[in-house]
C-alpha cells in the first residue's frame, strides 16, 4: 500500500532555500515536510568548505557546512517532517492540492497531498556537453562543482594539473583548492573580457596563488585518448578563435566552471511556466509560480550570487506560503515587471500595486558609477545611483509601499541600467 | 595455453560479433568472444545512430541489401526475446527539389525491387501531414513504415548476454595481437600474454578487419575508416521528429538525419568524413556548424542550445561499398566479416545466420543445444512508471528506491546490476542503464556510481575507469596525498 500524507506544505530540497523556507513555515505552525535526495540536509553548501558565507545574514563569516548547519539545527528544533535520501518523481497538481509522489529505499512510494509546494531544487552546472568543446572525449573533465564534491566530501584528487575552463565562482575556489592539495593549475580561461565571478574570489583564489587568468580566450579543444592530456587555448578577437595564436596547454585535468541552470524538470512536470530570461520559474510578487500553490525560491528560481541573499529569499517565500495557507492572500492588482537596458532579468516577474516589494536584478554590463532607473512608460518610478555594477554581482532593491501605491496598472514597470 | 580449445573465436565483440555468438550458442558448441576493450560494443557499435533501416537504400544486386531486408524483419522476434529498446517507428526522406524528388523516386523503385513493404512515395501534404514540424519547403519524399531505432549499445549487451546465458564465453581486454596454427587449431595470443585456441575464427574486427586478416595470412584488404560526428539533444526538445528524417542521400553517407531515439532523446548527424587515424574520434567545431545547418533544414526547430553532448564515431568502411563475408579463400576455416558499415546494425542479425552457414559450409558441425533459451530477464526501470508499479518494484527490491541519476530516473538496483554482469567501467554502466547519459553528463551521480562500484567489487576508487585503459577517473586519496604531521620523525 502507498502512504498518503495530507500536509500543508511540501519543500523540496534541504538546501540553503529549502531549510530557510521549511523553518518559517513550520514556525508558523503549519505542518511541513521537507524533502531531499542526499543523506543529509545542506545541500550543496555541504562541500563548500571555503569560508565568505554568512557576511550580510549572520555579520560574521562562517564556511558552507557551518552556514548550512545553523539552518540544520533549526528545522530540526521546529516540527519539520525530514524525509532524506527520498527523490521526488512527479508533480500532479489537483484544484487546491498537489499529489507529491516521491520515493526511496526505506519509504518505498510516499505520496504527499499537499496544499502548497515550495520548489527548492536549485540548480546544476553547465558542463562540456552544453558548452560544446569540441576533441576527443578522454576521463579527467570535470564540472568544478563535482571536483569539489570528490575532493572536499569523498576525499580524492582530480588530478595533478588541471586546465580551468570559465572563471566562475566555483572554478576559482577550486583553482585555490587543487593549489592547496599540491596540484598545478596551469590557467583558468575566461572567454569573456571580465571575470565571472566575484572580485574577492579573483584575488583570494588566482591572484594571491599566482594562478594565470587568461580574459577573452577559449579552450578550442580537448586532447587525450584514455585520459585528458592537453586542451588547445586560442585568444579570441571579435568573439572569435584565433587559430595562429593557439596554443596547446599539458594538463591531466579540466574542470568546467561555466555557469549554473536552474534544475526546473520536475517544476515542468508540475506545469509551472519558466522564463527564458532566468532559467527559472515565472512568479507573481509572491513568488507563486504559474501554477496555484506551488512556490519557488533559493537557486531554482534564479541563479544568486551568495548564499545570503538565497536565505533572504526563502524566508520572504517561507511567509508567503503562510499566508496562502491562511487565506490570507489580499486580492491586489498586478502589475507586469520588465527588464529594460542592460538588464539580463529582474525577479518577481510580478509586482502589486501598494504592496511593498523586494526585486532582486542581474546587470548585462560592467560600469563604474551607474544609475538604475526603474520607470512606468516615462513616468520615472525610483531611481539609484550605484557606485558599479558586474554582471556577478545581483542588485538588490526594495519599494516601498507608498512607491507601490503610486504605480498605474496597466503598464510594466522596467528597470534599466544608465 | 589457459583454457582447452574452442570450437569457435570470435574477435570483436562489436554488434556482429555479439549476433554470430548469440546464433552460434543454441548449438552444442563450444564458442568465445574476444574483445580489445574493456566491455562489449566499445568500438564502432558504441556510436551507431540506432537505425534500424528499412531497406531502399542499397541496390538489390549487393549483399548490404539482401542481409538488410532479411535482418530488419528479424527485429519483432529479437525484441521479444531480448528487451532492448525498440521501435519500429518509419523513416521519412525529404526532398525539397525535383530533382531530388527524382532521387527519392530511385529509392522507391529500388526499395521495391528490393522487396520492402508498404513503401510511399509523398508529395508536400503527405509529407507535412506524417512529420508536422518539418521545413516547409519540402516537396516530397519517401516513406518507410518499416525503419525504427533501438539503443545500438544495449542490443549488443542483450546479444551477448544471451550468448553467455547459453555457454558462450566473453573474454574483455583480450587485444589479438598474433595468430599461429597448431595442427587444426588457430592459436590467437593476445597482447597482454593470454592466449585461447579454436578450430575456427570469425573476423569481426571492425575497424582492425584488416589486420587481423593480416594476422592470419589471409586476405589484404584496406579498412578505411569515416568518421561520423553526432550531437544528442534533450529530452524534450521541441526538434523530437515523428521519425527518422533523412535528406535524400549523398554519394558517400545516407545524409544528415534528424533522429528520435527510442529513450526520447533527439540525435542529429552523423557526419561522413575518411580519416588516417582509425583512434581519432574527436569532434571539431566546424563540423558542429554543418551538422546543425544541414540538420535545420530539414527540421528547423532543432537548436544548438538543447545539446546535452556530442561524440564521433567510426564506419569501418570498404572500398567496394559494399559488406565482405565469406569463407577466407587462403586460410580456410577463417569467415571474414568486414566493411561492416551502414546498414550493418540492421543487417548484423541476418549476418549471425550468414556466418553459421559459412561455418557449417567449412565443416563446422551444427547440433541444436536443446536446452537453447533465447529469453533475457526483462530490464526493471522506474522511469514511466505509475507510482503503484513503482511501490512493488521497491517491496521487491529497495534499492530501487535510490534515485542515483536524477536525469534519466535510474535506480541504485539497475546500477548493481550492471555491475554484476560485468560492466565496471563508468561508460559500460551508463550504456547498460543510462545513468550519465541524460542533461547534467554524469555531474550529479558520478561520484555515487564510483562508490557503488567501489562497494560492489571490493577495489578502490582510484581503480575505476571511463572505459578502460588508462581513463582512470580520480588519480590519488587526498589523505595519501597529505604532508605528514609536522614534527614527526622522518
Amino acid at each position: 500500500m502507498i502512504a498518503v500524507k495530507k500536509i500543508d506544505s511540501v519543500v523540496i530540497g534541504a538546501g540553503a532555500a529549502g531549510m530557510a523556507a521549511a523553518e518559517v513555515i513550520a514556525q508558523a505552525g503549519c505542518s511541513v515536510a521537507l524533502v531531499d535526495r542526499e543523506e543529509q540536509t545542506g545541500g550543496i553548501l555541504l562541500q563548500c568548505i571555503h569560508n565568505g558565507f554568512g557576511l550580510h545574514h549572520f555579520g560574521r563569516e562562517l564556511t558552507g557546512p557551518e552556514y548550512a548547519d545553523e539552518f540544520s539545527e533549526r528545522v530540526r528544533a521546529f516540527p519539520v517532517e525530514i524525509f532524506l535520501e527520498t527523490t521526488v518523481v512527479n508533480i500532479v497538481p489537483h484544484p487546491g492540492f498537489s499529489r507529491v509522489i516521491t520515493c526511496s529505499a526505506l519509504h518505498g512510494v510516499t505520496v504527499f497531498e499537499a496544499t502548497t509546494i515550495v520548489l527548492a531544487m536549485g540548480c546544476r552546472e553547465r558542463n562540456r556537453g552544453t558548452i560544446g568543446i569540441p576533441g576527443t572525449r578522454p576521463s579527467g573533465v570535470f564540472t568544478a562543482g563535482l571536483a569539489q564534491r570528490l575532493l572536499n566530501i569523498e576525499g580524492y584528487i582530480p588530478g595533478r594539473r588541471a586546465v580551468i575552463i570559465g572563471s566562475g565562482d566555483i572554478g576559482l575556489i577550486m583553482a585555490r583548492r587543487l593549489t592547496w592539495v599540491g596540484s598545478e593549475v596551469a590557467a583558468v580561461v575566461e572567454i569573456l573580457p571580465h571575470p565571472s565571478g566575484l572580485t574577492r574570489n579573483i584575488v583570494q583564489c588566482l591572484q594571491d596563488f599566482s594562478i594565470p587568468l587568461l580574459l577573452s580566450h577559449a579552450v578550442t579543444q580537448i586532447y587525450g585518448k584514455d585520459r585528458v592530456e592537453g586542451v588547445e587555448v586560442a585568444p579570441l578577437e571579435n568573439g572569435v578563435p584565433v587559430a595562429e595564436k593557439a596554443r596547446i596547454v599539458a594538463c591531466d585535468t579540466v574542470l568546467l566552471s561555466v555557469g549554473l541552470i536552474p534544475e526546473n524538470e520536475l517544476s515542468c512536470t508540475a506545469g509551472v511556466t519558466i522564463s527564458p530570461n532566468t532559467g527559472g520559474p515565472v512568479v507573481d510578487h509572491r513568488l507563486q509560480t504559474s501554477a496555484a500553490g506551488i512556490f519557488a525560491c533559493g537557486n531554482v528560481l534564479h541563479v544568486h550570487d551568495l548564499v545570503d541573499f538565497v536565505t533572504e529569499e526563502a524566508q520572504r517565500c517561507g511567509g508567503h506560503v503562510v499566508d496562502y495557507l491562511r487565506n490570507k492572500i489580499p486580492a491586489a492588482a498586478s502589475v507586469a515587471v520588465e527588464a529594460g537596458a542592460n538588464i539580463k532579468y529582474v525577479t518577481p516577474n510580478q509586482c502589486a500595486a501598494g504592496t511593498a516589494q523586494h526585486f532582486y536584478l542581474r546587470p548585462l554590463v560592467i560600469r563604474e558609477k551607474a544609475k538604475l532607473a526603474v520607470m512606468q512608460g516615462q513616468t520615472p518610478v525610483f531611481s539609484r545611483n550605484l557606485s558599479h555594477v558586474r554582471p556577478a554581482e545581483m542588485i538588490s532593491i526594495d519599494l516601498d509601499n507608498k512607491i507601490m501605491g503610486g504605480l498605474e496598472l496597466d503598464r510594466p514597470l522596467t528597470f534599466s541600467i544608465r | 595455453m589457459n583454457q582447452s580449445p574452442f570450437d569457435v573465436a570470435i574477435i570483436g565483440a562489436g554488434v556482429c560479433g555479439a549476433a554470430i555468438a548469440r546464433t552460434l550458442s543454441a548449438y552444442r558448441l563450444r564458442v568465445v568472444l574476444l574483445e580489445k576493450e574493456a566491455d562489449v560494443a566499445f568500438g564502432v557499435s558504441k556510436a551507431n545512430s540506432g537505425i534500424i533501416h528499412a531497406g531502399f537504400h542499397h541496390p538489390a544486386t549487393s549483399l548490404k541489401a539482401k542481409l538488410e531486408i532479411q535482418g530488419n524483419l528479424m527485429f519483432e522476434k529479437l525484441y521479444y526475446e531480448l528487451g532492448f529498446p525498440f521501435k519500429r517507428v518509419g523513416v521519412l526522406v525529404v526532398a525539397f527539389s525535383e530533382e531530388e524528388m527524382k532521387t527519392a523516386a530511385h529509392l522507391f523503385s529500388q526499395g521495391e525491387e528490393n522487396g520492402v513493404a508498404d513503401l510511399e512515395l509523398c508529395g508536400a501534404e503527405r509529407v507535412r501531414a506524417l512529420e508536422p514540424k518539418v521545413n516547409r519547403d519540402a516537396v516530397g519524399g519517401l516513406y518507410a513504415p518499416g525503419g525504427g531505432i533501438i539503443e545500438p549499445y544495449r542490443f549488443v549487451f542483450a546479444l551477448v548476454e544471451c550468448a553467455i546465458a547459453n555457454g558462450c564465453v566473453l573474454s574483455t581486454g583480450f587485444d589479438v595481437s598474433a595468430v599461429r596454427r597448431q595442427r587444426e587449431y588457430f592459436i590467437l595470443a593476445a597482447r597482454s600474454g593470454r592466449s585461447v585456441a579454436a578450430r575456427y575464427a570469425v573476423n569481426a574486427a571492425g575497424l582492425h578487419a584488416d589486420a587481423v586478416s593480416a594476422m592470419f595470412g589471409a586476405e589484404q584488404f584496406t579498412i578505411i575508416p569515416r568518421k561520423g560526428e553526432e550531437y544528442l539533444l534533450d529530452r524534450g526538445a521541441e526538434a523530437f521528429p515523428n521519425h527518422v528524417l533523412f535528406p535524400v542521400p549523398a554519394k558517400k553517407s545516407k545524409g544528415i538525419l534528424v533522429i528520435p531515439t527510442v529513450e526520447g532523446t533527439t540525435m542529429v548527424g552523423p557526419t561522413a568524413v575518411e580519416v588516417e587515424d582509425r583512434e581519432d574520434v574527436s569532434t571539431s567545431a566546424s563540423n558542429l556548424k554543418a551538422v546543425f545547418a544541414h540538420a535545420k533544414h530539414l527540421m528547423p526547430s532543432v537548436s544548438r542550445r538543447d545539446i546535452i553532448t556530442s561524440f564521433a564515431g567510426m564506419r569501418p568502411a570498404l572500398a567496394t561499398g559494399d559488406f565482405y563475408i565469406a569463407v577466407s579463400k587462403k586460410v580456410p576455416r577463417l569467415v571474414q566479416v568486414a566493411g561492416i558499415q551502414s546498414p550493418g546494425l540492421t543487417a548484423s542479425p541476418a549476418i549471425g545466420e550468414y556466418v553459421k552457414e559459412l561455418l557449417k559450409s567449412c565443416g563446422c558441425s551444427l547440433t541444436e543445444k536443446p536446452h537453447f533459451n533465447p529469453m533475457l530477464p526483462k530490464i526493471t526501470t522506474l522511469r514511466d512508471c505509475s507510482p503503484e508499479a513503482m511501490e512493488q518494484i521497491i517491496a521487491h527490491n529497495p534499492q530501487y528506491g535510490n534515485i542515483i541519476c536524477r536525469c534519466e530516473t535510474v535506480s541504485e538496483a539497475q546500477i548493481v546490476e550492471a555491475i554484476r554482469k560485468g560492466h565496471v567501467t563508468l561508460d559500460g554502466i551508463k550504456f547498460y542503464t543510462r545513468a550519465g547519459m541524460g542533461r547534467c553528463q554524469g555531474g550529479f551521480c558520478t561520484y555515487k556510481i564510483l562508490k557503488i562500484l567501489a562497494r560492489e567489487t571490493g577495489k578502490k576508487m582510484t581503480e575505476f575507469t571511463k572505459r578502460g585503459g588508462e581513463s582512470v577517473i580520480v588519480k590519488e586519496t587526498l589523505s595519501a596525498a597529505l604532508p605528514r604531521t609536522r614534527g614527526a620523525p622522518p
